[in-house]
C-alpha cells in the first residue's frame, strides 16, 4: 500500500497525515504526478477559500492530474468541494469529477421566497428567519449525523458551503436542509466532513477507504 | 439537523504545562496539556481550545511542539490562541495541525487582522475571541489578559469581527471566569440576536445546572470551561450524560 496525499499549500495536511500514521499507515506529501499515480490510494485534502485553493492546484498542474487518476481518491472538505462543479465561494468551476455545484448554505436563511440548491420554496421558513439563523448558525461547525451506507455516523464539520443532493450522493446531512455529505462516482469518494477529526467514526470510515 | 451542543475543555497554557487562574489571575498548575488534551478527548470532549498564555518569546517557543504533539494524539478538533497577530504565526500553527485560530487582543487593536487571515484561511477557522466585562446596564471589551479596558462595547465589536469575516465567537465574561457563578446568559442572549456565526460561551461554569441553562435558555452552540474539567469537580461523562437528557449532545 502507498497512500499519497497531494500537497498543494492549501491545508491540513499534518492532522490527515497524523490521522493515518494513528492507524498504523505512513503516508507520503507530494504534488509530484509520477508519485501521485504510483500510489495506491490518494487523499486529496483542503481547508481554506476556493479561490486560492484552485489556484494552486492550476499552479501545480494538478488540476489535470486529479480527474484522471485511476486508483481510489478521496477528497476531504474543500478537496471534495474542488471535484464539483460550479463552485460559488471561488465563483470557479472546480474539476467536474462529481457534477454538482457548490452553494453557501447561507441564503437559506435569507428572506423568503428562499432558494433551497436551485430551486425554490416558498413558505416553509417563513416568519422564522431569525430563529432559524439562531439555531443554524454558518458555518455550520460542529458535529452532525451523516446517513452513510444505510448507518447513521457522527462526523466533525466545518464549512459555509456544500453540495446539493444529486446521483453521486453517498452520504446525506441536513442542515437543516440535506445536502451532500459525502459523494462517490467510480473511484472519487468525497466526504464534506473532517474524517480525520471524527473520533472513531472517522478512524472508520478511513479504514474503510483504505480497504478498496 | 441542529449540530451537537459541544462541550469544550479549555487548556490555558504556559511554559509546557497547563494552568488556571481565577478571574485571570493567581494562576495554579493543572497537569500536561497532551496529556489532558488525550484524556478529554477520550472522554467525549467535542473539541479542545489550547491558549498560550505565555508571558515571555522564551515561554512562547514551547507551544508549537504541544500544538504538534495534541495533533499527533487526538483525534477531535481544536482551536489555538495566544499571540496570534500575524497570518505567519496562523499558518504556522494550522500546519501544526490546529484546526482553528483564535485571535483576541491583536483584533482589537488591528482589526483587519480578521479579515486578512480570513481571506487565506477561510473564515471556518477564524475564532475572534472576546473577554467582556459588565460595566453598568453594558458590556465591555477587555484585552491582555482582562488587564485592559478597551472602553469598547462588546455587542458592536461582535457584530464588527463578524462583518470582517469571523466565523466564530468565543465570548469570555471575566466576571464569571473561575468564579463557578454561571455563564453570562443575558449577554449570550442578546448576541445570538445580532450574528449568525457559532457563539461559544466561556466564564462562570460550576455545575451541570450552569451547562442546562446555557443551552435550554440560549442557542449558543458551544461551552467552555476549564478549572471544572481539570480539578475533577465535574467529569465530561457525567456532564454529557445529563445534558442528553434535555438537548442534543454526542455520545
Amino acid at each position: 500500500m502507498k497512500i499519497a496525499v497531494i500537497d498543494y499549500g492549501a491545508g491540513n495536511l499534518f492532522s490527515v497525515q497524523q490521522a493515518l500514521k494513528r492507524l498504523g499507515k505512513e503516508v507520503i506529501l507530494t504534488r509530484d504526478e509520477a508519485e501521485i499515480r504510483s500510489a495506491t490510494h490518494v487523499i486529496f485534502p483542503g481547508v481554506g477559500h476556493a479561490k486560492s485553493a484552485m489556484k494552486q492546484l492550476k499552479d501545480h498542474g494538478l488540476d489535470k492530474v486529479i480527474p484522471t487518476l485511476a486508483q481510489p481518491v478521496l477528497g476531504i472538505c474543500l478537496g471534495m468541494q474542488l471535484m464539483c462543479g460550479w463552485n460559488e465561494e471561488g465563483k470557479l468551476d472546480g474539476l467536474g469529477i462529481f457534477q454538482v455545484r457548490i452553494e453557501s448554505i447561507q441564503f437559506q436563511f435569507t428572506n423568503l421566497p428562499i432558494r433551497q440548491f436551485g430551486k425554490w420554496q416558498t413558505g416553509s421558513f417563513e416568519g422564522k428567519s431569525r430563529e432559524m439563523r439562531s439555531n443554524y448558525p454558518v458555518p455550520h461547525m460542529g458535529w452532525n449525523d451523516v446517513q452513510i451506507d444505510g448507518k447513521a455516523e457522527t462526523f466533525y464539520f466545518v464549512h459555509s458551503y456544500a453540495a446539493e443532493i444529486c446521483e453521486d450522493t453517498w452520504g446525506i446531512a441536513s442542515y437543516p436542509v440535506p445536502f451532500s455529505a459525502a459523494l462517490k462516482k467510480d473511484n472519487f469518494y468525497g466526504v464534506q466532513f473532517h474524517p480525520e477529526k471524527s473520533g472513531s467514526a472517522g478512524e472508520q470510515l478511513l479504514n474503510q477507504f483504505l480497504a478498496l | 439537523m441542529q449540530v451537537y451542543k459541544r462541550i469544550i475543555p479549555c487548556l490555558d497554557i504556559q511554559n509546557g504545562r497547563t494552568v488556571k487562574g481565577t478571574n485571570f489571575e493567581g494562576i495554579r498548575d493543572a497537569g500536561d496539556p497532551v496529556e489532558l488534551a488525550k484524556l478529554y478527548s477520550k472522554q467525549g470532549a467535542d473539541e479542545l481550545v489550547l491558549l498560550d498564555i505565555s508571558a515571555t518569546n522564551e515561554e512562547r517557543g514551547t507551544f508549537l511542539p504541544i500544538v504538534e504533539a495534541v495533533a499527533s494524539e487526538v483525534n477531535i478538533p481544536f482551536t489555538v490562541g495566544g499571540g496570534i497577530s500575524s497570518v505567519e504565526t496562523a499558518r504556522k500553527l494550522l500546519r501544526s495541525g490546529a484546526d482553528k485560530v483564535s485571535i483576541n487582543s491583536s483584533a482589537v487593536k488591528n482589526p483587519a487582522l480578521i479579515t486578512e487571515l480570513a481571506n487565506v484561511f477561510g473564515s471556518q477557522c477564524i475564532v475572534v475571541a472576546i473577554d467582556i466585562r459588565k460595566s453598568g446596564e453594558s458590556w465591555v471589551v477587555h484585552t491582555h489578559g482582562g488587564k485592559r479596558d478597551t472602553g469598547i462595547d462588546a455587542l458592536k465589536w461582535l457584530q464588527k469581527v463578524v462583518s470582517l469575516g469571523a466565523g466564530e465567537l468565543l465570548i469570555t465574561s471575566m466576571d464569571g471566569d473561575g468564579t463557578k457563578n454561571g455563564f453570562a446568559l443575558d449577554f449570550y442572549k442578546e448576541a445570538e440576536q445580532l450574528v449568525s456565526v457559532p457563539i461559544i460561551a466561556s466564564g462562570g461554569a460550576g455545575t451541570i445546572t450552569h451547562f442546562e441553562e446555557l443551552f435550554t435558555q440560549t442557542p449558543v452552540t458551544g461551552g467552555l470551561a476549564a478549572s471544572i474539567f481539570h480539578f475533577g469537580e465535574i467529569s465530561i461523562p457525567e456532564l454529557k450524560n445529563e445534558l442528553s437528557k434535555i438537548t442534543r449532545i454526542r455520545n
